[in-house]
Formats: C-alpha cells, structure tokens, sequence
C-alpha cells in the first residue's frame, strides 16, 4: 500500500500532477491494484529466472550505417512549436 | 448474396466473378457506416477518400488478374497503427490531432496485399481498457444490444465487424483486447504467438505483450489475413525471422486423434454459469468430430493477472514517457516552465485509466519495489510460460471460456477497477508467455455471444486456424447476427 505521501513521489517520477480533487480517488485506485497483484507474494519464486521475452530472443544488432533518411520536414509537423530546424519548449537557463 | 455479412472468402469470389466491382463494394460499407456508425461509435476516422482511391487501384488490379485474396476487401483498423497522412489518436487526447507520417508495417503489407483502408477504429486509451470506455472519443456501443460494452480494448474493431461496416478488421492484443471483443461481440478474434506480426508503427503499450491480429467472421478468413500480416520485419527487434507458413493449408484437415486439453482453473468461481455450459457444449462438439479431452494442469495460472498488472503499467510507464508535449502531441497553454509543459501535458492529455497505470508502474520499477514487484512478475511469467510449455508435451491446444461473462451494460463496471481487469483473467496467461490463442463463438446466452478459447503452442497458428475452421463447419454459431443487423 501507498501513502498520499509516496502517491506525491510517484507523480514526480511519473511527471504527473494531480490535482487535490483527484488525490484521494487515485491512491485509493493505486492501492486497489497493488492489493490485486499481492497475490504474487504467495508464490515461491526463489532461483528463478525472470523473463524477458516470452521466445528468449536477445536483442539483434545492426550494421552501424545511415538507413534513414532525415525526414525533418515531415516530422517537425507533428510538432506543437517548431521553428527554425529547433522543438521549443520555455527557456531552460536564465 | 448479402454484401453485409459476405466473408472475404465469398466476397474474393465475387469480385474476381467480376459480379461486383471493389469500388462498389466500398461503397456499399462506406454507406453503411454513414448510416449506422452514429449509433455504434466504432470508428474514429472515416476515410472515404483513401477509401475510393485505393478500390479503384484494386480494381485495375483486378482486371488484370494480379489479385491476392485481399484485394478489394473493405478493412477497418484499430486507430492504435500508424497509417502515412491519416489522423491515427490511439483513442487518447493526447494523440487526438496527431496525423502519423509513416505507415505501421502490418498496415503496409496489406495495403501491399490490396486491402481497402475504410478508417481508423475506436479504442481504449492506449489500449487500456476491457470495456472501450476508456476511449477520449467517447464510448463504442456494442452492436448486439447498444446498452452494452462490445469488450475492449479493441472494441470498436470488433463492433465495426459485428454491425457489418466492414468485411475484417485488425486489432491489437496485449492481454485478451482481440479475443475479448471477439467473444463479446460474436466474432473470430485472433492473437498470434508474439512477434509474428511486426509492431512497427504500432502504438506501444507493453512492449513485451503487444501483438497485433485480426477480427474477422470465420477461421478461415482470419488464416488469409495472417498469411499477409506475418512476416521478419528488421525494423522490429522482436520480430520473428522464420518463414511465413500457408495457414490455409491445412484448414481441412480432420480433428481425429487431436488432443484437447482443459485445465479446471478456467472453470473456477467468477465464471457465469451458463458461459460454462455452453463452454462445455463446445468441447463435448469437439469431442463428437474426433477430438481427446485431457485434463492438463497450469498450476500458475492463478498468478496471471497479477503478474500482467507489475508487467504491462510496468512498460506502460517507460513507453508513454515519449509524451512530453515537446515533439509530437498534446501540449499544454502557457508552459511556465520545462516542468510545468511536461507535467501539465501528460495530466490533461492522458485519461484518468492511463495515468493511474502510468503511476502503479512507475512504483513497481522505482528504487526498492523494483525486486519484491516487477522482478517477482517476470519471474511468475517464466513459470506460467514453463507451465505451457509442459502442457503442450500433452495436448495440441488448450480449451476454455474466452471471458467470465458476456458483455455488461456501459458503466457497470467504470468504478470497480478490479472487477474490470478479471475480464481478461483467461486471456492474460497466453499474453504472457507469447502463444497463440484465438476466440470463436460458442453460442448465445440471453441473447449475447460466448466466446471459446483456444490456445496453441508457440508458431502452431496453423492448428489453431485448423481446430477453429473445422468447428465452424459443424456448428452455425460464427453466422449469428445482431437482431440489430437484419431490420
């Protein structure tokens, strides 16, 4: 179980704000879900080994060359604020 | 013939007969979308435009007699793959104007294969969800009764299909939003082992759960579909490089001396009892055409649905982190700063059900629950897959209900999460250890259509499509339709 303290933790690393309406429906939601899965605790699981992918691939590599080419025309139009080749967003440093 | 309801085997016969044109045909489901969908809400976005362009392009195709079985076949697809130029929102408000500038390759092979692009269908946000309410664009209605929920997450897809606006649809399934749907609605839903279809350009949810598939009105048409989605992508790393086999193939291949597996844990309290019946109905038929039961055991099982819920808001978390309001999608009025643009984006643009899993997620992978949560699933998710694999040394495919119930009204189930997530407590094992399953229609209890389960073993679709077109031959339950469908 969480606490409204812990739920201001999760929003932060989750960059969400909830706003204080919403506070106590949310955590109650959260713990509702963390009761669901605390069934797993009932499982013995001493030396196994978790699973990645279900067909144990591992991740492929490829050759170190330029497929793609630059689409920054196209893709910049999906952008909310794009000017001069640059995404803007508010000023990081004063 | 009627058009409405006419699967792509019947339809292919009709256009290469030269009995009706692919133009005409699209027509004929872009009226019935224009007349009907108002009432459904199956589709997002309607594209008669691309919808034209590209049934006269399979028209020439046609004439020239270079079709596939595909060409000229009306389809709707989930608004979670990428289309060039058409608006694709993953049912989200974060996404709402978002016009992707590349095509999914699933999408792209067939479009490859002639198929025709009718739109994009409603969704779950982010795929996440049981019931299609989650969706930002409202919720669909199910065309067997419209005060009810056509299952999700890939609920209009499978509602699109029932209320005949389209011959086929594709949807995606992470942990039962295919075959959910499917049995809710009275469809063929199927979800191939994982990594047979390629992800790329499919909006991500769980990574490691996410497959795409195909609603469609028989087995027989779902193995045409598959024969045209599947296939190595490199541009997915857990795409599988192995051939592409002719699922059609073997479609008519008797079931004698199958073996059947059912496990009592799918016939446990939380089942309604007339679902079970007619569960049961179905394997005593499989039974009548050759087919051994056995009894096989999943001893993990039980742990499945809480492992999917460490596992999928786990992945969740790390994949909608891109949604930043920076590059692409909603951003917020008046950013005061860096912070406030990423935090006020997110909360206004994501819907409560995506934040909450966004949050559960982020706690089982921060510093000191990483080990007691998210490991612990992925380590119950080998043993639920070794379960699987041992029960396979046994049977060729394991049976049961597809859901617990058939579909609920709208808003029974909106408040109590958890009571929403036992929806797929017989879909999730197969989505965690990456087989196959398909859902087929089993009969009708108080009117609305149950759904069996089949599961195969990993890359045996083919088998799967097998026992699923042979059950279609001996009962009529696939032909059933919404009382709505015949005024």
């Amino acid at each position: 179980m969480i606490t409204k303290q812990e739920l201001g933790v999760l929003g932060d690393l989750a960059q969400l704000s909830l706003d204080p309406e919403s506070r106590d429906s949310t955590l109650r939601a959260i713990n509702e879900v963390l009761e669901l899965v605390a069934i797993m605790n009932t499982a013995e699981c001493e030396g196994v080994k978790p699973l990645a992918h279900p067909l144990e691939a591992e991740q492929l590599l490829r050759s170190d060359k330029v497929t793609e080419v630059n689409q920054v025309a196209k893709f910049s139009q999906a952008a909310p604020l794009f000017k001069e080749g640059l995404y803007l967003v508010p000023k990081v440093i004063e | 013939m009627n058009l409405n309801n006419a699967t792509i085997t019947e339809l292919h016969k009709l256009l290469t007969d030269k009995a009706i044109s692919a133009t005409e045909l699209t027509q004929h489901f872009l009226s019935r979308i224009a007349e009907n969908d108002s009432e459904i809400n199956s589709f997002i976005t309607i594209t008669p435009e691309v919808a034209i362009e590209e049934a006269k392009a399979a028209d020439l195709v046609l004439a020239k007699g270079q079709h596939t079985m595909l060409t000229g076949i009306p389809m709707a697809h989930k608004d979670i793959f990428c289309i060039e130029d058409i608006r694709t929102t993953a049912g989200s408000k974060m996404l709402a104007n978002f016009i992707a500038p590349y095509t999914s390759t699933c999408i792209e092979k067939l479009r490859h294969a002639g198929t025709v692009t009718l739109g994009k269908t409603n969704m779950d946000e982010f795929a996440m969800g049981s019931s299609n309410e989650s969706s930002y664009f409202g919720p669909v209605h199910n065309p067997w009764d419209k005060t009810k929920v056509p299952g999700g997450s890939s609920g209009g897809s499978a509602a699109s299909l029932a209320a005949c606006l389209c011959v086929a649809s594709t949807g995606t399934d992470t942990g039962g939003s295919i075959r959910q749907p499917a049995s809710m609605c009275g469809l063929t839903g199927l979800k191939p082992t994982y990594g047979r279809i390629s992800r790329w350009g499919m909006i991500a949810f769980a990574s490691s759960l996410d497959q795409a598939g195909c609603f469609t009105r028989t087995a027989e048409d779902a193995a045409i579909l598959l024969e045209h989605m599947a296939g190595h992508d490199s541009k997915d790393s857990t795409s599988l490089n192995l051939a592409v086999p002719e699922f059609t193939a073997a479609l008519s291949e008797p079931l004698a001396g199958l073996k059947v597996g059912i496990c009592s844990d799918y016939f446990k309290e939380g089942l309604e009892p007339e679902v079970e019946n007619l569960v049961m109905d179905g394997i005593k038929e499989l039974a009548k055409m050759g087919a051994e039961v056995v009894e096989i055991e999943l001893p993990h099982t039980k742990f499945s649905l809480s492992a999917y819920y460490v596992i999928a808001p786990a992945e969740c978390s790390a994949n909608l982190s891109r949604y930043d309001g920076v590059r692409y999608g909603y951003r917020c009025k008046d950013p005061e700063n860096l912070e406030d643009l990423y935090k006020r984006s997110r909360s206004e643009g994501f819907g409560s059900e995506v934040k909450k899993r966004i949050m559960v997620g982020a706690f089982a992978l921060s510093a000191g629950y990483y080990d007691a949560y998210y490991r612990k699933a992925q380590q119950l998710r080998r043993l639920i897959k070794n379960d699987f694999v041992s029960a396979f040394e046994q049977v060729d495919v394991i049976v049961g209900p597809t859901a617990p119930g058939t579909a609920f009204p709208l808003g029974a189930k909106t408040n109590d999460p958890v009571s929403m997530y036992l929806q797929d407590i017989y879909t999730i094992a197969a989505s965690l250890a990456g087989v196959p399953a398909i859902s087929i229609p089993v009969g009708l209890s108080k009117g609305m259509p149950v759904g069996l389960q089949l599961i195969g073993n990993y890359l045996e679709e083919a088998k799967l499509l097998r026992v699923a077109h042979q059950f279609q031959q001996q009962t009529n339950w696939h032909q059933q339709q919404p009382q709505s469908n015949l005024l």
